[in-house]
C-alpha cells in the first residue's frame, strides 16, 4: 500500500504531496523534512530503498528533483520504482518535455496524481 | 499500488474530455496560472523558512478577504482554491478555505467543479465534518448525464467519502457497474474497492457483481477488480479457490502478450498487472496441493518471459520467486527461482541485491541450505557501505539464527546496534536481539552464562528506554524461572549480579531507567548467592542510586522494592535507617509510603521474614481474590450507612451521566450501562464478596504486574534457607566463568595463529570473511553430517556450557573430526582450500568440536520430529491413489456395504425423532468415517441452546470398546456433555449417539467445533477419528416471543440499528411470503403485521435480543435491524440477503 506521494527539490521544498493516508498538517512538514533529509544523505552506489520508520521510502532522483513515495512492507520495491519512472513518463508526455527543474503548475500534476 | 497506475491512466481520457468540453478559456487559465506562479516563484526566490512564512501569511489573509467577499466569482475562487492547496501543501493552515472548496464543488462549472473536488480531497479526510456537505453534491453528479460529472464523483468516493453514507451512494454505484462505458465500470469498480477496505460487510451482497468485474470484456475493469479480490483472498483463501482458474488464465493472456499494447511499459505487458496477479495465486495455493498444481504452468512461463533485463522485469521476477516459495513446492520451479534469487544477490547493482537480500530472507525459513550457496556474498554485504544493505543482511541472518552461530550474529547485531542513532532502528534491533535471546524462553540458544548477561548488559544499556517492556520482563522471567538444571541457574544469577554490581561501580555512566529496574530487582532477588559482598554493599549502592536525581521516581520504586528485600538479610542496618529517614519527608507520596511500609515492616523482623522470603520469586501465591475475610467488616460498615462499592467504571459512567446536560451521544451508552445498575439495584444488600469481589478483580490484577518486584510475597514456604547451600556451590563454580571467553575471542586467536604458522595463498581478509562464514551458517549444512553422529547428549541444558559438552565428547574426537571435514567440503563451494581448513580445524578442534557435537544434538533433535513430517508427505502422496480405489470399490459393490448402513441411518434418524421431532433439527451429516465406524451429526435447535448429536454406527461385525468421544475446548463455545459419552461397549453394526449442550460464549460469525473420537477393538489398537462440525451464529439464533408493546419498549432502548434495503424478486415482495422465509429460515418470531410493516423478533442464545423492523415497496424490503449487541444487526442483515437471495 502505498502511504504517501512526495516531489521535493534539493533546497526541501516540496513540489507535490498527496497523503492516502490523513496525516496531520504540522506533521506533514516534519515527516517531509525528514524524508527529504535522509534522501539527500544517500549516495548513488547506494540502494534507492529507506527503510524509515515503520515504512520503506523509495526514491528516485531526476535533476534536481527527487519523487519519494513511502510505501509499507507488504510493497514490491522495485514495482514501486518503475512506477515513479512512469509517472514521470506520463507526465513528460502530457506536458511535453517539461524541464523538472522549474516547478509543475500544482493543479494539473495533482490531476494526474488524485486521478 | 497499481491502482494508482489504474488511476493516473484512467484520468487520461477524462482530461483530454475535460479539456475540449471546457473549450478554449486560454486566457483564463493563463491568468490563474500565472497567480500561483508568481506566488510559487516568489517562494522559491526566497532564501529563509522566515521569509518564506511571512510571505505565505500575507498570501493566506489576502486568500481569507477573497474568499469570504460576497462578490467573488466561482471562477475567482476556482484561482483562491488552487493557491490555497499550494499553501497548505507547504504546511500552512488554511482551513477557512473548506467550506468554499466544498461550496465550489456543488456549484460550478465543469472545470470548477473540479477544481473544488480536488481541493476537497486534498484538504479533508475521512471522518472530517464537512464531509457531509459533500454526500448531496455526489448523490447529484451520480445520476447527471454528463459523463465527466459521474466521473469526478466516482473518483471523489474513491477518495474520500464517510463510512456511515455508503448506503446512500452504493445501489448508484452498484448501477454503474453495467454502465456502457468501461471508464465509468472501472471506476465504480474502484469505489466498491474502497468501500470494501473500509466497511466491508456494507457490500458482502455484491460479491457475485465483482465476479462479472473480473470477466469485464475492458482490461482496465478487470484489472480494477483485483484489487478487491486480493483483498478478499488475502482474508479467507479458501472461500476463492474455484477461481484460481481464471486468474491463471489471465496471467496467462498476459504473460503471453494478448493485451492492447497501451498496457505495455518498456514492452513489458502491464507488469504491475502480473505482479497482482502473481500475488493472488500465492494467496491461493498457499499449503494448497491441487490449487497449486493449477498455476505451475503459468509461473513456469512468466519465469521463463521474465529474462529481459529491465527492473520492471526484475519486479516481477521477484514477486514469482515468492509465489514460487509460498506456494505447495515443486522442486523444478524451485530450483529456477533460486537460480534467479541467485542472479539478484551477486549482481552489481546495487538496488537487485536489497532484492535479492529480501527474497533470500523470505526464502530461508524453507530452505536454509540456500544460504549455504550465497555465504560469501551474505558475508560480503555485511560489511557493505550501505548500512540499509547491512540491515537486510542482518535481517536475513536473524532468520537463520541457531546455537552455534549465534554469537557471532548477535555480535553483528550489536554492532550495527551501536552505529546506528535512529531510534526506530534500534527498537527493532534491539528487539531482534533480544528475541533470540530472551524471548524464547522455551529453549534460548545463548551459549554460556557470561555471554547471555553481557550480550543482555549491551542490549539494555543502548535501547534501554526504547525497548518494548516484554523484554526485560521475560529476561527477569527467565533469571528467576531458570531451566531444568538448578546449579545452572544458580551460577546464571550470580554472574547477573556480579556484573551489575561492577556496572554500578563505574562512576558517572548513566543507565537507562529500565536497566536500572532490572538491576534493581536481580540484585534484591539474588544478592545472597554472593558470599563476599555483604548486603549492606549492595544496600550501599541501592542507595547512591536512590539519591541521584537522574532516577526516575518509577525506578525509584523499583530501588526501594530491593532494599525492602534485602533488609532483613543486612546485619546491621545504618543506611536503611538514613534511607527511610530520608524518604518518610519525601514530597513524593508514593516514595514516602513505601518508606513508612519499610520502617513499620523493620519493626517486626521475624514478620518481614516470613514476607520477604529469600528465592521465592516463583512460588505460586495463595491469594484470598474474594478478600472474604473483610466480609465482617463491610457488613458492619453498610449497617452503620456507608455507601456500597462501586466498581470504577460504573463511577464513571455515573459520574458522566450527571455531568450530561443535553446528550449529544447516541443513547447507546446509558443503556448498556442499565445492566450494572440493574444489579446494583437496592434490593440486592447482598453485599458481603460478592461486592467486594469486584474490588479484588482489580486487586489481583495489581499483584500479577507487581509480581517481579516480589513486594507482594506474602506467604512462602517456611524453613528453607538455601544460603549456604548454595554459596559453597558457588564458590567452587564461581572460577571457570571468567574464564570462558566468547566464541568469537577464540576465533580471532585461531586466525593469527593461522596467519603465522602458514604460507597463505589467500588475503588475510579473505580468510576472515570464510571464517565467518563457516561460523555464521554452521548448523545449516545438510543432514547427513547428523545422522553420522548418531550418539547425542539428549540432556537439554538450556545453557549447554562448553566444558560439559567437552567432557562428554571427548571421546568421540576423531570421528567427529571427519565429520567436519565432510561438513565442510560439502558446504563450501570449492572456493575454500582444503589444506587451510584442515589446519584450522585441527587447531579449532576443541572449539569447533563443541559446535559440530551440538549442531548434532540440535539437529538429531530437528531430525527428529522432521521424520513424521516426511512419512506424512508421502502417506499424502500415497493417499491419492489409494483414495482413488477406494472411490472406485464404492463404485463397483455399492449394494453390498451401502444397504445396511442406509438402513441403520433411517433406524437411526427414526429412533432419534422422538426426542427431536419437538425442535427443529438439520439433517443428518456424515463428518468421518474409517472401514469399521461411521460418525455422523446433526444439531437440534433447542429453545435454550445447541444440542449437537454425533451417532456413531459400527460397520463391522465387531464389537468397539471404551469407545470415548471428546470435543477440542473452543473460543467461543461452551460445551456440555449429556451424559452417556463414555460408552463401554459399542455392539456389532449397531449406533450409539452422543449429545452435547453448546452454548455460545461470545458472538462470531462463523465456528468449527472440532474433536476426535476413539475406540478399541477387539483389546488390541485404539484407533481414533477426527472430525469438524462448522457452527453458525444461526445457530444459536432463535425465535424471541414478545408483545408489540414490549417491542416498542425493547426497540427504543437499542443503540445498534443497521438499515439497508433488499431488492427481491417478484415472488418475495408480497409480505406474507417474505414473512414466511423470515420465520422458516432465520427462525424470527412474527410479532405482528401492520399493513406493509412487519415486526419480528429474536434472540441469540442465551438472551441478547434483536428486533427487526421490515416494510416492503414493491419489489424492495426496507429491513431495520435493532439490538443492543453490535454485530449482531450487521450479521443477520447479511443472513437476510442471503435468504432473500437464495429463495
Amino acid at each position: 500500500m502505498i502511504k504517501f506521494f512526495l516531489m521535493v527539490n534539493k533546497q526541501g521544498q516540496t513540489r507535490l504531496s498527496k497523503y492516502y493516508e490523513h496525516v496531520e498538517i504540522n506533521k506533514r512538514t516534519l515527516l517531509e523534512t525528514e524524508v527529504i533529509k535522509s534522501c539527500l544523505s544517500r549516495s548513488s552506489e547506494q540502494c534507492s530503498f529507506i527503510e524509515f520508520k515503520d515504512f520503506k521510502l523509495i526514491y528516485r532522483q531526476y535533476a534536481a528533483l527527487f519523487i519519494v513515495v513511502g510505501v509499507n512492507d507488504t510493497e514490491n520495491e522495485m514495482a514501486i520504482y518503475e512506477f515513479i519512472h512512469n509517472f514521470v513518463e506520463v507526465l513528460d508526455e502530457y506536458f511535453s518535455r517539461v524541464n523538472f527543474e522549474t516547478q509543475f503548475t500544482c493543479p494539473d500534476t495533482h490531476a494526474f496524481n488524485v486521478y | 499500488m497499481s491502482d494508482i497506475v489504474e488511476k493516473t491512466l484512467t484520468a487520461l481520457p477524462g482530461l483530454f474530455l475535460q479539456n475540449q468540453s471546457v473549450g478554449g478559456p486560454a486566457g483564463v487559465k493563463a491568468s490563474f496560472s500565472s497567480r500561483l506562479g508568481g506566488l510559487v516563484r516568489g517562494i522559491t526566490a526566497l532564501t529563509s523558512k522566515h521569509e518564506e512564512e511571512k510571505l505565505i501569511q500575507q498570501e493566506l489573509s489576502n486568500l481569507k478577504a477573497t474568499v469570504s467577499a460576497p462578490t467573488t466569482t466561482l471562477k475567482m475562487m476556482k484561482e483562491c482554491m488552487v493557491r490555497l492547496i499550494y499553501c497548505e501543501m507547504l504546511g500552512y493552515d488554511a482551513s477557512f478555505g473548506y467550506i468554499h472548496a466544498i461550496k465550489l464543488a456543488q456549484q460550478g462549472n465543469l472545470l470548477e467543479k473540479r477544481v473544488g473536488y480536488l481541493a476537497v480531497s486534498l484538504f479533508l479526510h475521512e471522518s472530517h465534518e464537512l464531509l457531509l456537505l459533500l454526500v448531496n453534491t455526489v448523490v447529484k453528479d451520480l445520476q447527471s448525464t454528463n459523463l465527466v460529472e459521474v466521473c469526478m464523483a466516482l473518483t471523489i468516493v474513491s477518495q474520500i467519502f464517510p463510512r456511515e453514507m455508503i448506503p446512500a451512494v452504493l445501489p448508484l454505484i452498484e448501477d454503474k457497474l453495467q454502465h456502457s462505458k468501461e471508464i465509468i465500470r472501472r471506476k465504480a469498480v474502484l469505489a466498491l474497492y474502497k468501500f470494501h477496505l473500509i466497511a466491508p460487510n456494507q457490500v458482502q451482497h455484491i460479491h457475485i457483481k465483482f465476479r462479472k468485474a473480473l470477466c469485464d470484456r475492458d482490461v482496465g475493469v478487470m484489472a480494477a477488480s483485483l484489487h478487491i479480490y486480493f483483498r478478499m483472498i488475502k482474508e479467507n483463501s479458501s472461500g476463492y479457490k474455484d477461481l484460481t482458474g481464471s486468474f491463471v488464465t489471465i496471467l496467462k493472456q498476459v504473460v503471453g502478450g494478448k493485451l492492447p499494447v497501451d498496457f505495455n511499459y518498456h514492452s513489458v505487458p502491464a507488469p504491475w498487472l502480473q505482479i497482482q496477479l502473481l500475488r493472488i495465486l500465492g494467496l491461493l495455493g498457499k499449503d494448497d496441493q491441487r490449487t497449486s498444481e493449477l498455476m505451475y504452468d503459468v509461473l513456469d512461463e512468466s519465469l521463463r518471459r521474465a529474462e529481459l533485463n529491465h527492473n520492471v522485469t526484475y519486479a516481477i521476477l521477484f514477486e514469482c520467486v515468492h509465489t514460487v516459495y509460498s506456494i505447495y513446492p515443486k522442486s523444478e520451479l524451485l530450483e529456477k527461482a533460486a537460480k534467479c534469487i541467485g542472479k539478484f544477490v551477486l549482481s552489481p547493482k546495487i538496488n537487485l541485491k536489497y532484492l535479492g537480500l529480501k527474497a533470500l530472507t523470505y526464502v530461508i525459513q524453507q530452505d536454509p541450505t540456500l544460504a549455504l550457496q550465497h555465504q560469501m556474498t551474505i558475508i560480503e554485504c555485511l560489511d557493505h557501505p550501505d548500512p540499509i544493505i547491512k540491515r537486510e543482511t542482518l535481517e536475513l541472518l536473524y532468520r537463520i539464527t541457531n546455537a552455534q552461530n549465534i554469537t557471532v550474529i548477535v555480535q553483528k547485531m550489536l554492532e550495527y546496534l551501536h552505529q546506528s542513532k535512529e531510534e526506530y532502528i534500534i527498537v527493532n534491533l534491539v528487539g531482534k536481539i533480544a528475541d533470540v535471546l530472551v524471548l524464547n524462553t522455551v529453549d534460548t540458544y545463548a551459549p554460556d552464562n557470561a555471554w547471555f548477561i553481557q550480550t543482555m548488559n549491551a542490549v539494555f544499556s543502548v535501547g534501554g528506554d526504547v525497548m518494548h517492556p516484554d523484554i526485560p520482563n521475560n529476561f527477569l522471567r527467565l533469571l528467576a524461572e531458570g531451566f531444568d538444571d538448578e546449579t545452572e541457574d544458580q551460577q546464571l544469577r550470580l554472574y547477573a549480579v556480579q556484573s551489575y554490581l561492577t556496572l554500578l561501580d563505574v562512576e558517572n555512566v548513566f543507565y537507562p531507567q529500565k536497566f536500572l529496574q532490572v538491576m534493581s530487582w536481580v540484585l534484591g532477588e539474588y544478592s545472597y548467592l554472593l558470599d563476599k559482598d555483604t548486603p549492606e554493599e549492595v544496600l550501599t549502592k541501592l542507595y547512591k542510586l536512590l539519591m541521584n536525581d537522574s532516577v526516575s521516581s518509577e525506578t525509584k520504586a523499583w530501588l526501594i522494592a530491593a532494599v525492602t528485600k534485602l533488609t532483613p538479610q543486612a546485619h546491621s542496618s545504618n543506611i536503611v535507617e538514613r534511607l527511610i529517614q530520608e524518604f518518610t519527608i519525601s514530597l513524593d507520596t508514593c516514595m514516602r509510603q513505601h518508606a513508612f511500609e519499610l520502617k513499620h515492616l523493620r519493626e517486626n523482623l521475624e514478620l518481614m521474614k516470613s514476607l520477604l522470603p529469600v528465592d521465592k520469586s516463583c512460588e505460586d501465591m495463595v491469594v484470598d481474590a474474594s478478600l472474604s475475610f473483610l466480609d465482617g467488616f463491610v457488613a458492619e460498615e453498610l449497617s452503620q450507612g456507608a455507601a456500597p462499592y462501586k466498581p470504577h467504571h460504573q463511577r464513571q459512567e455515573e459520574k458522566l451521566s450527571q455531568e450530561k446536560v443535553l446528550n449529544f451521544e447516541p443513547y447507546g451508552l446509558s443503556f448498556s450501562s442499565s445492566g450494572f445498575t440493574g444489579r446494583q439495584s437496592p434490593a440486592g444488600i447482598s453485599l458481603g464478596s460478592d461486592l467486594s469481589g469486584n474490588s479484588a478483580e482489580t486487586g489481583l490484577k495489581e499483584t500479577n504486574s507487581l509480581k517481579l518486584e516480589g513486594i507482594k510475597k506474602l506467604w512462602g514456604k517456611e524453613g528453607y534457607l538455601p544460603k549456604k547451600e548454595g554459596k559453597t556451590g558457588d564458590e567452587t563454580e564461581a572460577l571457570p566463568v571468567p574464564q570462558e571467553s566468547i566464541i568469537m575471542e577464540n576465533v580471532d586467536q585461531t586466525i593469527t595463529k593461522k596467519d603465522q604458522c602458514q604460507v597463505l595463498t589467500q588475503s588475510k581478509e579473505e580468510k576472515e570473511k570464510q571464517l565467518l562464514a563457516s561460523s555464521l551458517f554452521v548448523g545449516l549444512g545438510s543432514e547427513s553430517t547428523i545422522n553420522l553422529l548418531g550418539k547425542a547428549d539428549t540432556v537439554s541444558h538450556k545453557f549447554r556450557r562448553k566444558s560439559k559438552v567437552k567432557e562428554t565428547k571427548s571421546g568421540e574426537t576423531s570421528s567427529a573430526h571427519n565429520i567436519t571435514c565432510s561438513y565442510f567440503s560439502s558446504s563450501s563451494n570449492a572456493t575454500y582450500e582444503d589444506d587451510y581448513y584442515l589446519d584450522t580445524l585441527q587447531d579449532r578442534e576443541d572449539k569447533e568440536l563443541n559446535k559440530f557435537s551440538l549442531n548434532s544434538e540440535l539437529l538429531d533433535s530437528e531430525s527428529l520430529t522432521e521424520l513424521p513430517s516426511v512419512e506424512k508427505l508421502s502417506n499424502c502422496k500415497l493417499s491419492s491413489p489409494s483414495l482413488f480405489t477406494d472411490n472406485n470399490m464404492e463404485g463397483f459393490h455399492p449394494s453390498q456395504p451401502t444397504a445396511p448402513s442406509v438402513a441403520n441411518e433411517t433406524s437411526l434418524a427414526s429412533s432419534l425423532l422422538e426426542e427431536t421431532s419437538e425442535h427443529m433439527h438439520s439433517d443428518l451429516v456424515e463428518v468421518c468415517h474409517n472401514e469399521t465406524i461411521s460418525m455422523s451429526s446433526y444439531k437440534i435447535w433447542k429453545d435454550d441452546c445447541l444440542l449437537m448429536v454425533w451417532s456413531v454406527s459400527n460397520k463391522s461385525g465387531l464389537e468397539l470398546k471404551s469407545a470415548n468421544l471428546e470435543i477440542a475446548p473452543a473460543e467461543y463455545f461452551k460445551i456440555t456433555e449429556q451424559p452417556g459419552c463414555c460408552l463401554p461397549v459399542i455392539e456389532a453394526e449397531s449406533i450409539k449417539t452422543f449429545q452435547y449442550n453448546v452454548q455460545m460464549e461470545k458472538p462470531f460469525t462463523d465456528g468449527n467445533l472440532t474433536g476426535f473420537i476413539n475406540y478399541q477393538m477387539m483389546d488390541t489398537h485404539s484407533v481414533q477419528l477426527e472430525f469438524s462440525v462448522n457452527l453458525s451464529l444461526l445457530d444459536f439464533i432463535r425465535p424471541l416471543k414478545i408483545s408489540t408493546e414490549n417491542f416498542g419498549k425493547l426497540w427504543l432502548s437499542f443503540a445498534n440499528d443497521v438499515k439497508q434495503n433488499v431488492k427481491v424478486s417478484e415472488s418475495q415482495a408480497a409480505l406474507s411470503s417474505a414473512l414466511k422465509t423470515l420465520q422458516q429460515k432465520l427462525r424470527l418470531h412474527v410479532v405482528e403485521i401492520i399493513g406493509n410493516e412487519g415486526l419480528l423478533a429474536c434472540q441469540l442464545l442465551p438472551s441478547i435480543p434483536c428486533l427487526l423492523h421490515f416494510r416492503v415497496h414493491g419489489d424492495v424490503l426496507a429491513l431495520w435491524f435493532r439490538s443492543s449487541c453490535s454485530s449482531l444487526p450487521d450479521y443477520l442483515l447479511y443472513q437476510c440477503q442471503k435468504v432473500m437471495e437464495g429463495s
